[in-house]
C-alpha cells in the first residue's frame, strides 16, 4: 500500500474508534480510573459494568518504519473484587502491512476489604502474542526498539504464549494516586522469566466538585504521569539493554460514560524509540448484569 | 452434564450477587472513624452547597447502583433509610473511603476526600426526614 494510503488508513481508524464510541449510549457517569496507559492501579471495575476501550498508539521510530499499533480492550467487574480483562491486538507498520498480533486474557483481584496505606491488587495474565505486536502495554525482559526494523511477516511468526503476573501496588497521599507494578512473565515453552515495573502518579484537577451540572469542570480532568520499562530476564536482569518509557498523561470523562486519555511518552534510553503517542478511549456500560435479571 | 453445569453456574451467581445489604460494615469502623466530623461543620450554607455538589457526584458515580433516586435498585440497597439515617457522617466517610467491596460496593479513593464529604453532605441531606434522623452523629452500633 503507498504510503499516503497508508496513512489515511490509520487516521480514518482512529476517527472510526473514536466516533464508535461517541455514538453509544447516553447516560451519566465519571470513570474514575487513574490517566495511565501501562500501569494498573487498585481501582478494579465496579462490579456488573462492562468498559469497552480503543487503546492507540502511533510512533516514528529511528532507522525503523513509523508504525500505528490499536488495541481493543473489554473489561467487565465479576465482583468488587475481581475483574476481568480481554484484549485483541493489531498494528499497522508503514511500507509494510497490517496484521493481527494476539490477544491477551487476565484477570485482576483485590484480595483486601478495606483501603489501607498500600492496596494490593493480583493480576494474572495468558496471552498469545507475536513479535510484531506493537502495543507497548508493557516492556518486559531485554525489549529494544530496533527490533522494530524487522519485517511484520518474519515477527510474526515467532509466537509467544506467556504467563504473566503483576503485583500491583497503590497509595493515596492528598488526593494523589501512586501505583508501582512489578511484572513477571513466563513464556510456556523453555525461555526464561523476563521482568519489568511501571510506576504512576496522578490525580483529580480539583478538590471538590462543583455544585453545577457541567461538561469542563475541573474534576472531570484528571493529570499524571508514568514511566515504564523492562527489567531484563533472569540471567540478564537489570535497566540495562531494555527500553524506559516516561511521560505526562491526560483524561477527561465526558458526562457520556467515554473518557479519553492522551499523552506523549518518551523514550529515555537509546533502546527506547523517540515518542509513543497514546490515545485511549473508554466507554462504559453501566451495570449491563440487570439487562439479565427478571424484575427490581 | 449440561443440568449440572447449569445448577453450578445458578449456584455461583447466587452466591456472588443475591444477598442481601446487612449494615455489617458498620461493626468494622473504628471509634476514631465512627467520630469523625465533616470539614463543613454545622454551616448551613457550607452544607447546602456540600450537598449540591454531592448530589452532581451521587448521579455521576452512584446512581447506576444505587438508582438516581437513590431507593436502591436490585440487591443494592437504598441510600435513604433508617440505617443511614442511623449512621454517623464519621460511618459514611468511612464506607465511601474503604467501599465493601466483597459485597459489592466499590471504594471511592480517586474521589479526593473533600468530593467524599460532600457526598456525605449530600446522603445526610437525603435522610433529613427518616425517622430517628435527629443528629448526626450517632451512637456507634455495637
Ligand atoms: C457497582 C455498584 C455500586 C456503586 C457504583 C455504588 N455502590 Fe454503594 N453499595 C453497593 C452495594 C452492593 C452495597 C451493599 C453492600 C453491603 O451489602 O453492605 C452498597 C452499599 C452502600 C451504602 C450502605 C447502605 C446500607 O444500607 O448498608 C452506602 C451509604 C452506599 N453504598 C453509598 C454509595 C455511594 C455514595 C456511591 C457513589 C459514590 C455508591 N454507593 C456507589 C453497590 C454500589
Amino acid at each position: 500500500m503507498p504510503l499516503c494510503l497508508q496513512r489515511s488508513f490509520i487516521a480514518r481508524n482512529l476517527w472510526l474508534a473514536l466516533l464508535q464510541v461517541l455514538l453509544m449510549g447516553a447516560s451519566r457517569l465519571l470513570a474514575q480510573e487513574p490517566p495511565y496507559f501501562v500501569t494498573y492501579s487498585d481501582v478494579l471495575e465496579e462490579p456488573g459494568n462492562l468498559e469497552i476501550a480503543t487503546q492507540n498508539i502511533y510512533s516514528t521510530p529511528k532507522d525503523a518504519n513509523p508504525f500505528y499499533g490499536q488495541t481493543v480492550e473489554l473489561e467487565y467487574g465479576v465482583t468488587g473484587w475481581w475483574t476481568t480483562e480481554f484484549y485483541l491486538q493489531g498494528q499497522t507498520t508503514t511500507h509494510d502491512s497490517t496484521i493481527f498480533t494476539g490477544f491477551r486474557i487476565e484477570n485482576r483481584f483485590r484480595p483486601l476489604r478495606s483501603t489501607h496505606w498500600v492496596n494490593p491488587v493480583l493480576y494474572v495474565e495468558y496471552e498469545d502474542i507475536n513479535q510484531a505486536d506493537k502495543s507497548f502495554l508493557e516492556i518486559t525482559g531485554n525489549h529494544v526498539i530496533a527490533d522494530q526494523q524487522i519485517a511484520n511477516a518474519l515477527l510474526r511468526q515467532d509466537v509467544e504464549r506467556s504467563i504473566e503476573a503483576k503485583l500491583i501496588l497503590s497509595s493515596y497521599f492528598q488526593g494523589i494516586n501512586f501505583s508501582e507494578n512489578f511484572i513477571a512473565e513466563k513464556n510456556v515453552s523453555n525461555e526464561p522469566w523476563e521482568f519489568g515495573y511501571a510506576l504512576g502518579a496522578s490525580r483529580s484537577l480539583a478538590n471538590g466538585a462543583s455544585p453545577r451540572v457541567c461538561r469542563f469542570c475541573r474534576q472531570n480532568f484528571s493529570a499524571g504521569g508514568e514511566v515504564f520499562g523492562g527489567l531484563g530476564t533472569r540471567y540478564t536482569f537489570g535497566f540495562a539493554g531494555t527500553s524506559i518509557y516516561a511521560g505526562p498523561t491526560i483524561a477527561y470523562s465526558t458526562l457520556r460514560n467515554l473518557t479519553i486519555t492522551a499523552g506523549p511518552e518518551f523514550g529515555v534510553n537509546d533502546n527506547s524509540a523517540r515518542v509513543l503517542w497514546r490515545l485511549k478511549a473508554s466507554y462504559e456500560f453501566n451495570q449491563v448484569r440487570d439487562l439479565f435479571r427478571r424484575s427490581r | 452434564m449440561r443440568r449440572t453445569l447449569g445448577l453450578t453456574c445458578l449456584f455461583l451467581s447466587t452466591a456472588i450477587f443475591l444477598y442481601a445489604a446487612d449494615g455489617a460494615w458498620l461493626h468494622r469502623i473504628s471509634h476514631a472513624d465512627h467520630d469523625r466530623t465533616s470539614p463543613f461543620g454545622n454551616d448551613p450554607a457550607q452544607l447546602q452547597n456540600a450537598a449540591a455538589a454531592g448530589a452532581q457526584l451521587f448521579q455521576n458515580n452512584c446512581a447506576k447502583c444505587h438508582g438516581s433516586d437513590a431507593m436502591g435498585k436490585y440487591s443494592r440497597p437504598p441510600i435513604i433509610s433508617e440505617r443511614i439515617a442511623h449512621a454517623s457522617d464519621g460511618d459514611l466517610f468511612w464506607l465511601l473511603t474503604n467501599g465493601n467491596p466483597w459485597k459489592g460496593m466499590p471504594p471511592w479513593m480517586m474521589l479526593p476526600a473533600k468530593q467524599r464529604w460532600q457526598l456525605v453532605a449530600y446522603i445526610r441531606s437525603l435522610n433529613l426526614n427518616t425517622p430517628d434522623s435527629s443528629s448526626t452523629s450517632q451512637e456507634k452500633p455495637q
